[in-house]
């Protein structure tokens, strides 16, 4: 009975409930704009890194190798404490957002990559060999192929950097578990982090299960086709 | 008129290592010429360089009178190259009608009406009308390549280049690929084939081209050259072959 008050105390949880509701809505809104951002960049990234010129070349893989050693907690206090010695102030969401899809990019790019390394050189050279340059060989018969390739892997950095969003709540960001530590900490009653957490269950959760799906598709279609 | 294909003192490299070596060769419109040679003679190189999917190092070859070499002119000097492939390299996520109407869509820049009426009128012509919605890996070798040499002709070039079209085949498929191309042939299609098929060079070729280690070794008719071959290397090979 007492862990019930403790642990799932439904007043709490319902007064608690609009502002975690809001903080949720944060949560999905920084989780997408992030994701977007780190594919659109991932792709782009993963372009320079394979085809671009030797310098921007080894740029890229300089920037893949940077953001992927560096913690993204300590990229995002970066961003947010010491940048505006520089006199570069930015929003909690708008350090947030950056460097979440700083980070995303460099893996995107790297996943990228590896499905564009996995198409056979046959595929590349029908293409040449019919006048195909290089954005008609990509957009029509090489990114379709690949994008089948990396879809699992690419689902599961989505899956991460929304639950790393989690971490906005360090730059003052009134997400979902921002919310909730404040209306735990206002009702001196944890509730509120349990709530939370069951949110981030029910918003990742199906996305986890789909990842496999997709998995076993895959490996189906493999052997079936 | 000059020849589609000239070939001109051509060298090409691998490090130190000479894959081809001075090779002197013009393909005229409307011929049909086809390059035997043990493996690892170079032929397939030397077909490969043509349109430029091989790089080489010295002398020159040129397509309808342009020099094949690197930069703006290349993609239009393809178009006119045409290239069929041992492992077909067809498109697998896209139809089959779609593999042959894509390039006449992005490079010819056809509507994409017209492209897919003159692909499904090429799928009929190899006998693959009836498979034009389905998907690569639904099909056969056999069936693969011939769509892999309607998608080829669906750019209108005004060569193809075969890099032995018919090694990946099971037996029992090769048929239907050499009666494809022999009509090609018949129809006037300027063709350069590398292949094992002996019956195929006796009958279709124009010329029959021997090469070995990187050198053009012998050219001539198919009669002579599978009757009363000059070089003793070439005999050396189709006596290795005959006696198979």
């Amino acid at each position: 009975m007492d862990l019930l008050q403790t642990f799932f105390n439904w007043g709490v949880f319902t007064d608690a409930l609009p502002l975690m509701l809001r903080g949720l809505g944060v949560t999905v809104v920084l989780g997408v704009v992030s994701i977007v951002l780190g594919l659109v960049g991932g792709l782009l990234l993963a372009m320079v890194r394979l085809y671009a010129f030797a310098p921007l070349r080894w740029l890229s893989r300089v920037y893949i190798d940077v953001l992927r050693s560096i913690p993204l907690l300590v990229l995002l206090v970066l961003i947010y404490y010491a940048l505006p010695f520089v006199g570069i102030r930015l929003s909690s969401f708008a350090a947030a957002a950056a460097a979440l899809s700083l980070v995303s990019c460099a893996y995107s790019a790297e996943i990228f990559r590896s499905g564009i390394e996995a198409i056979p050189r046959g595929q590349f050279e029908a293409a040449a060999s019919q006048g195909m340059g290089f954005f008609n060989t990509m957009r029509d018969v090489i990114l379709p192929q690949a994008m089948r390739i990396v879809l699992p892997p690419m689902t599961s950095n989505c899956i991460n950097v929304m639950k790393d969003t989690a971490l906005a709540s360090v730059v003052a960001m009134p997400d979902l578990l921002k919310q909730a530590t404040q209306a735990q900490a206002l009702a001196a009653n944890p509730t509120p982090l349990v709530g939370a957490a069951v949110m981030y269950l029910l918003l990742l959760l199906p996305l986890v299960q789909m990842v496999s799906w997709i998995e076993r598709r895959n490996t189906a279609g493999r052997t079936g086709a | 008129m000059s020849p589609v294909i000239e070939v001109e003192g051509m060298s090409k490299f691998y490090g130190a290592f000479q894959a081809l070596d001075n090779i002197n060769l013009n393909v005229e419109q409307g011929e049909v010429v086809v390059i035997l040679g043990p493996s690892g003679s170079g032929k397939s190189t030397l077909i490969r360089c043509i349109n430029l999917l091989e790089d080489y190092q010295q002398g020159d070859i040129r397509v309808s009178s342009q020099r094949v070499e690197h930069g703006k002119r290349l993609a239009g000097i393809r178009c006119e190259v045409g290239m069929v492939f041992q492992n077909f390299n067809l498109y697998p996520h896209l139809t089959v009608l779609a593999n042959v109407a894509l390039a006449p869509i992005r490079v010819r820049r056809l509507p994409r009406h017209d492209a897919q009426a003159r692909a499904q009128q090429l799928l009929d012509k190899v006998g693959m009308g009836a498979h034009a919605h389905k998907y690569p890996s639904q099909l056969s070798g056999g069936q693969q390549q011939r769509v892999a040499i309607a998608r080829t002709m669906a750019m209108e070039p005004r060569v193809i280049l075969f890099d032995e079209p018919t090694s990946a085949l099971d037996p029992e498929m090769v048929g239907e690929v050499l009666d494809v191309m022999q009509n090609l042939a018949r129809s006037g299609v300027t063709m350069v084939v590398v292949t094992h098929e002996m019956g195929f060079a006796r009958k279709v070729a124009d010329r029959v081209i021997f090469m070995e280690s990187g050198r053009i070794i012998e050219q001539n008719t198919p009669h002579t050259f599978f009757t009363a071959p000059q070089e003793a290397r070439t005999r050396a090979f189709l006596q290795a072959i005959l006696h198979h």
